[in-house]
């Protein structure tokens, strides 16, 4: 629809302008043609494949590999599970923690203003890196296949105090000086008036948050070895980087297949990912202009 | 006095959660650095393990791993910055031509690949390059051509590597760059159209000095990260392959795999805090010369 839209002349159509939308539509086409080959291909007959390839068109349209996915999904649904967990979880406490702390050092009539601003801006300058926190995770913690493992290293961070801070500067401080004469509580004027006219804000926070959790493999991958605590992208992993996985012993022990069961592999492992990824591929960009209205707050110099 | 200290300690509680979780999860964790120093035996922890000196240092400088991946992870970094930089502002600069329904429209497509996951992009780009059933491997026996074996050919994957970062990152970036354009005052080119000035010229004397203190600043963030690397790039979209590590391996995947599937601590801890301490006296050097030419400009 949209190419189609792009190439009727407008009114003030000029050369250079057509020349501007062909360059987009060139750049839009080669950014969703991988995507399209992967929806093509999951509704492909394995017989297609074969023959002809991965292609975005199936010659003949077939659901067996969804089929065979959804025949028993409980593993789908246990790693969906994990993951909408996570997620949620996550982001809230997430947000939480990252707002207070960011208002507290927008605050210019904060004592701790300058100290706290500094111990959150050294982090982004340097970090101890991989191993350390490996170890502290996983020796001091002991959070190995443990599911705060998946939720606690992202809970707060630089980027996103960062973000929130340059927000709550525009806030006016005539509007919480004069909450303070009438008595309230900080914690009472931050939930009552700050969090209320954050909104937007609060929203575009969330997204980054929600984005952040919902795609994690990372934690799962250095955390987790028992399967209950899977996330879908580290299942994903494990479809992607071996060809048969679907078809393989682990599979069937995950019940992820059923026992005898041939798998169209090559079709089933599109339809994994389309099943996996979708509903968020779905899901965010209807939320795209909060992530663009949060990129131009955050861009103030901290 | 008293309303100051009752309004300091609210304020305090506030930020308490936070400070904690970074106490915990960003300085505790620094304490690590002595890793390198040590002959790490788990049973024993960090500071009762016996100390070695620079032993670690030395087997990572001596092997050539080190010069390879340290090459990979500097080469890939800076063609993400000058290309990614250049290719975000010129995107942003062609959106800001065109009227705003178009913008959402192509910036809404362009934002897909940022939405997914590594793993997801990593299918993606198998669709494309698998050996035997993808895209272009297929085109190329349509031409009558051999097909490439794509995940065992390292010669190819700077070029792969360049184009998926790229595919990845760049409606993000040029977002950045177009929401800054978009705060300019119409004012400077509705005098610049008086002077008739041409539209190239316009986006060299008004729109690129205008967003530059925001170049600038990117630039010296992704400097001092020069040494890290986008994991999920080179591990997914590479499938991991080993075949590829003399093109594809940099410096976390090389401590990734010392740490897990070699379980080597001291060479691991070793790469890492090179990492960290290179990485730091980056951003201070990048910084400190911004400050030197224009005070405006540096992030701190």
């Amino acid at each position: 629809m949209t190419t189609e839209a792009a190439t009727l002349p407008k009114p003030k159509a000029t050369p250079g302008k057509l020349f501007i939308h062909l360059i987009f539509i060139v750049m839009c086409a080669a950014c969703i043609f991988p995507f399209l080959v992967i929806i093509g291909t999951s509704v492909q007959s394995e017989g297609d494949i074969v023959k002809y390839g991965y292609s975005v068109i199936p010659k003949n349209f077939t659901f067996d590999a969804y089929r065979v996915i959804l025949h028993d999904p409980t593993m789908l649904l246990r790693s969906y599970g994990v993951t909408i967990l996570t997620t949620v979880v996550g982001s809230l406490v997430g947000m939480w923690v990252t707002t207070t702390y960011a208002y507290a050092i927008s605050r210019k009539d904060y004592r701790l203003r300058s100290f706290l601003a500094f111990f959150i801006f050294f982090t982004m300058l340097f970090h101890g890196g991989m191993v350390p926190s490996y170890i502290l995770m996983v020796k001091w913690l002991g959070l190995k296949n443990n599911i705060l493992a998946l939720i606690l290293p992202y809970l707060i961070s630089g980027w996103f105090v960062m973000l929130m801070k340059g927000f709550l500067q525009t806030i006016p401080d005539a509007l919480i000086e004069s909450a303070k004469i009438d008595g309230a509580s900080e914690l009472r004027i931050f939930a009552q008036i700050v969090l209320p006219i954050s909104k937007p804000a609060l929203a575009t926070l969330g997204l980054f948050f929600a984005l952040q959790y919902w795609n994690d493999w990372w934690l799962t991958l250095l955390y987790v070895e028992k399967d209950p605590l899977i996330k879908l992208q580290y299942l994903l992993i494990r479809v992607l980087k071996n060809m048969e996985y679907l078809n393989s012993a682990e599979a069937i022990e995950y019940g992820l297949v059923k026992p005898g069961m041939m798998v169209p592999s090559l079709s089933a492992r599109m339809a994994m990912c389309i099943l996996a990824a979708g509903p968020m591929l779905l899901v965010f960009p209807l939320f795209q202009k909060f992530f663009v209205q949060g990129l131009t707050v955050g861009s103030i110099k901290g | 006095m008293l309303r100051m200290m009752k309004k300091n300690a609210g304020l305090s509680m506030l930020a308490l959660p936070g400070f904690l979780l970074i106490i915990i999860f960003n300085y505790v964790p620094l304490y690590g650095l002595l890793l390198p120093f040590k002959s790490y035996r788990y049973n024993l922890g960090i500071w009762n393990s016996p100390w070695v000196g620079f032993e670690n240092f030395g087997f990572l400088f001596r092997g050539d791993v080190l010069y390879r991946v340290l090459r990979n992870t500097l080469l890939y970094n800076l063609t993400f910055i000058v290309l990614g930089t250049t290719l975000s502002v010129i995107v942003a600069l062609l959106l800001y031509e065109l009227s705003r329904r178009f913008v959402k429209a192509y910036q809404t497509i362009l934002f897909i690949p940022y939405f997914i996951s590594w793993v997801v992009a990593g299918f993606a780009f198998r669709s494309l390059f698998d050996m035997e059933y993808g895209v272009i491997n297929r085109l190329l026996m349509t031409m009558g051509e051999e097909p490439i074996l794509w995940y065992s050919e390292p010669k190819y994957w700077p070029y792969i590597i360049v184009i998926a970062a790229v595919w990845k990152g760049l409606g993000y970036s040029s977002v950045i760059y177009y929401a800054a354009l978009m705060g300019i005052d119409s004012e400077y080119y509705d005098a610049a159209k008086i002077d008739g000035a041409s539209k190239l010229r316009q986006a060299f004397s008004i729109s690129v000095p205008i967003i530059k203190p925001m170049i600038v600043m990117l630039v010296i963030l992704q400097i001092g990260s020069i040494c890290y690397s986008d994991f999920g790039l080179f591990y997914n979209v590479t499938l991991n392959s080993s075949l590829l590590y003399s093109t594809t391996d940099v410096i976390d995947t090389f401590v990734y795999r010392s740490l897990i599937d070699l379980g080597d601590i001291g060479m691991a801890s070793a790469a890492g805090f090179f990492q960290s301490i290179v990485g730091f006296c980056l951003v201070l050097a990048t910084n400190t010369i911004v400050k030197k030419i224009n005070p405006e400009n540096s992030l701190f």
